[in-house]
């Protein structure tokens, strides 16, 4: 597939292993926090031909991991409301909240619709103007700009059945709080996607305060290698900075017209990230001007607050502390079809990559 | 006859009678067997192959097939890989109310035809119908009859796989599934990819009469291929390593999975088959496969293994490798 096979070349892949195994036997941790770079990862084989010295760590880049059980119950309780109809990008549907899953309650009598854009939620919106529908927002700076365009429309269209649930979060603060708890890592593959929509230039405060690396990757293996031996350049020169590797979508200024988007709709506010806890402005949710469409402020959401397992260590994992077979629950109470802890939640959770993988290694 | 399906037609009386008759019998022909209480059938062997079905799908008309050509397909296809060649099926119908007589015309036309193709005769059947909403539009099952020229009952347990055995596919992967969600109207684009939906027994017969030593045959439908080599893993408890470049998938197909974030390997396929042949009659088996029209695309994907046993591991086109999981529900488009 042209513009595809170019990245997935062998040779070219084998060539930068080698160029990565010359400049550094040292011990280096590099993290990525992007659920598409862990599944990227893991897809293509990638640490199977890493030299052994360099350890990739999944941080908490996986949105559905880390937006807690609570938005989940929260969906689960919308669904459960007389003329509601949600609608929710696939990711979500399996993921349990404290009692059930979005899929359990489809199959009993919620009305749940998996759409694959948040224009076609507001279309739903538009063909059902007899019922509420509640958009499921998820995910980085990379969704939420398409979050925004259809608030927007709704809001223009005076669209008035048509409601956003949100756990939309941003990076930044994420990775300034792992920085702060002085995380063992020494580098980040940061994230494409976000990155096209807001530019690389949200990362420089990270060489300059916490002399880290930080390349801002794409998605395929020639990608990851490359940017992955652009890290270890850096460490190893003791020059850490902000690189580009993924120039073909990205800029230091990224989507000015995304971001501006954002902007309007969105503010940010104080966020949990489940396994992590609360981070100051690390959510989004919608402004004033939009407080109609807010589904947390027109419907009445009752959920019962839950606690987290005591022995539950995603906290650890998702900052590199410990490795899952740490883990008490690991392989034994928590497992891909019963996930106690954040990493679990998703294939793209650190935990469930490494269930999938650990019979192997 | 009306235009659209009443409950009426399902009443056993003139109604259904006529339904049988213009559009049952009218297909099918053989009223010997369709109007008797059961048929009567000469199977003078010791072994017989006996496989049942139920088709429910949405579409049920999509690009390369409808659900009545499914149905027979199906049950064709899981007998043929048990390596019995099919010989009678059965075919039941559950309409709703409202469905069109011209539709299901077209359904029943399209079965006879692949019957047809297939050289199977269909001689019993039966037909309900339920009140609106009480199904979707039209759920068909399928039964059938497969007979033997040799003893094949090793390739439906695996039992002379070994090590070193090589996997063989028959083409493309995830047709039907990429197929059947264009034509849901799911994607905001065009998607120019027909069902692979097909009846292989002619394909699996030229293949055994060829006197190559399949060792193990499955037909790859719901949990894409994944899903068959787990189980096959599991079952015979080996280790299966896949050659993942090898492994044939059309442009179309893969760029959309690219998009979707699906994997091929779990797609849904209705024509095509899995082998496990001995090494020595791999190559040859590819011959034969690609001198048949459902063959053309037939590759060497892969090979068992004494390594990482009941595991399957793919090797994947940068070298690297990976563990292939068994499907776990439906895949689902992802955001990241």
């Amino acid at each position: 597939m042209k513009f595809i096979d170019e990245y997935r070349n062998s040779e070219i892949v084998m060539d930068l292993v080698k160029k990565i195994k010359t400049i550094s036997q040292k011990e280096i941790s590099l993290m990525e926090v992007c659920g598409g770079h862990t599944m990227a990862i893991h897809r293509f084989g990638i640490p199977s031909l890493l030299p052994n010295n360099i350890k990739l760590i999944s941080g908490p880049g996986c949105p559905v991991c880390v937006s807690g059980i609570e938005f989940i119950d929260k969906a689960i309780a919308l669904s459960g409301k007389k003329n509601v109809i949600i609608t929710t990008y696939g990711d979500l549907i399996r993921v349990r909240g404290s009692k059930s899953s979005l899929e359990k309650e489809k199959s009993k009598d919620a009305d749940i619709r998996i759409v694959y854009s948040t224009l076609e939620a507001l279309e739903i919106a538009k063909h059902n103007q007899d019922k509420k529908v509640v958009f499921l927002g998820i995910g980085f700076e990379t969704t939420a700009p398409a979050t925004a365009v259809a608030i927007q429309k709704a809001y223009e269209d005076n669209i008035s059945n048509f409601y956003l649930l949100t756990a939309h979060k941003i990076m930044p603060p994420v990775m300034q709080a792992l920085l702060n708890e002085k995380v063992k890592i020494h580098g980040f593959i940061c994230p494409g996607h976000v990155s096209a929509i807001t530019g690389s230039k949200i990362y420089e405060f990270i060489p300059e305060k916490y002399k880290i690396a930080c390349v801002v990757t794409g998605f395929e293996p020639i990608d990851i290698m490359q940017s992955v031996y652009m890290l270890t350049k850096q460490i190893h020169d003791k020059d850490p900075k902000v690189e580009i590797q993924y120039s073909r979508a990205v800029t230091k200024d990224g989507n000015t017209k995304a971001q501006e988007i954002m902007n309007e709709v969105f503010e940010t506010r104080d966020d949990i990230w489940r396994g992590i806890g609360e981070i100051p402005n690390s959510g989004l949710k919608l402004r004033k001007k939009y407080k109609d469409l807010d589904a947390e402020l027109v419907f009445d959401i009752q959920i019962e607050q839950v606690k987290e397992h005591s022995a539950c260590i995603c906290g650890q994992i998702l900052r590199g502390q410990k490795s899952p077979k740490d883990c008490k629950l690991f392989g034994k109470v928590c497992s891909p079809d019963n996930p106690i802890g954040a990493c679990m939640v998703s294939s793209e959770g650190a935990c469930q990559a490494f269930y999938k993988y650990r019979k192997y290694e | 006859m009306n235009d659209l399906i009443t409950l009426n037609h399902g009443s056993g009386g003139r109604a259904s009678q006529d339904l049988i008759q213009n559009v049952f019998i009218k297909s099918f022909g053989d009223q010997n067997y369709i109007l008797s209480d059961s048929a009567v059938l000469s199977l003078p062997h010791k072994q017989v192959a006996f496989t049942t079905d139920s088709f429910v799908i949405d579409p049920i008309f999509f690009p390369g097939g409808d659900i009545g050509k499914l149905a027979i397909c199906g049950t064709v296809n899981d007998l043929a890989v048990s390596g019995a060649i099919p010989k009678y099926l059965s075919a039941s119908f559950i309409i709703e109310e409202g469905f069109a007589i011209n539709e299901l015309k077209k359904i029943v036309e399209s079965m006879a035809q692949q019957a047809k193709i297939a050289d199977v005769n269909i001689v019993a059947g039966d037909t309900k119908v339920v009140q609106k909403g009480k199904c979707d539009k039209i759920f068909i099952n399928t039964t059938g009859i497969g007979v033997f020229q040799k003893d094949y009952s090793f390739i439906s347990t695996g039992e002379k796989v070994e090590t070193g055995d090589k996997i063989i596919i028959n083409g493309f992967l995830g047709d039907h599934a990429i197929a059947v969600l264009g034509a849901r109207n799911d994607l905001d684009f065009r998607v120019d990819v027909q069902s692979d939906c097909a009846c292989l027994n002619d394909l699996i017969q030229a293949v055994l009469k060829a006197g190559i030593s399949v060792k193990f045959m499955r037909d790859v439908t719901r949990g894409g291929m994944a899903t068959v080599l787990n189980e096959l893993a599991d079952m015979v408890n080996a280790g299966i390593e896949l050659e993942e470049k090898d492994i044939p998938v059309r442009e179309t197909v893969s760029g959309l999975c690219e998009i979707l974030g699906f994997d091929p390997l779990y797609l849904a396929n209705e024509g095509k088959v899995v082998m496990v042949v001995h090494p020595d009659d791999a190559e040859k088996a590819i011959e034969i496969l690609k001198k048949q029209s459902l063959g053309k695309e037939g590759k060497i994907i892969g090979e068992i293994t004494a390594d990482h046993p009941k595991m399957v591991v793919g090797k994947t086109e940068i070298g690297g490798k990976r563990i292939i999981n068994m499907l776990r529900g439906e895949q689902l488009p992802r955001i990241c």
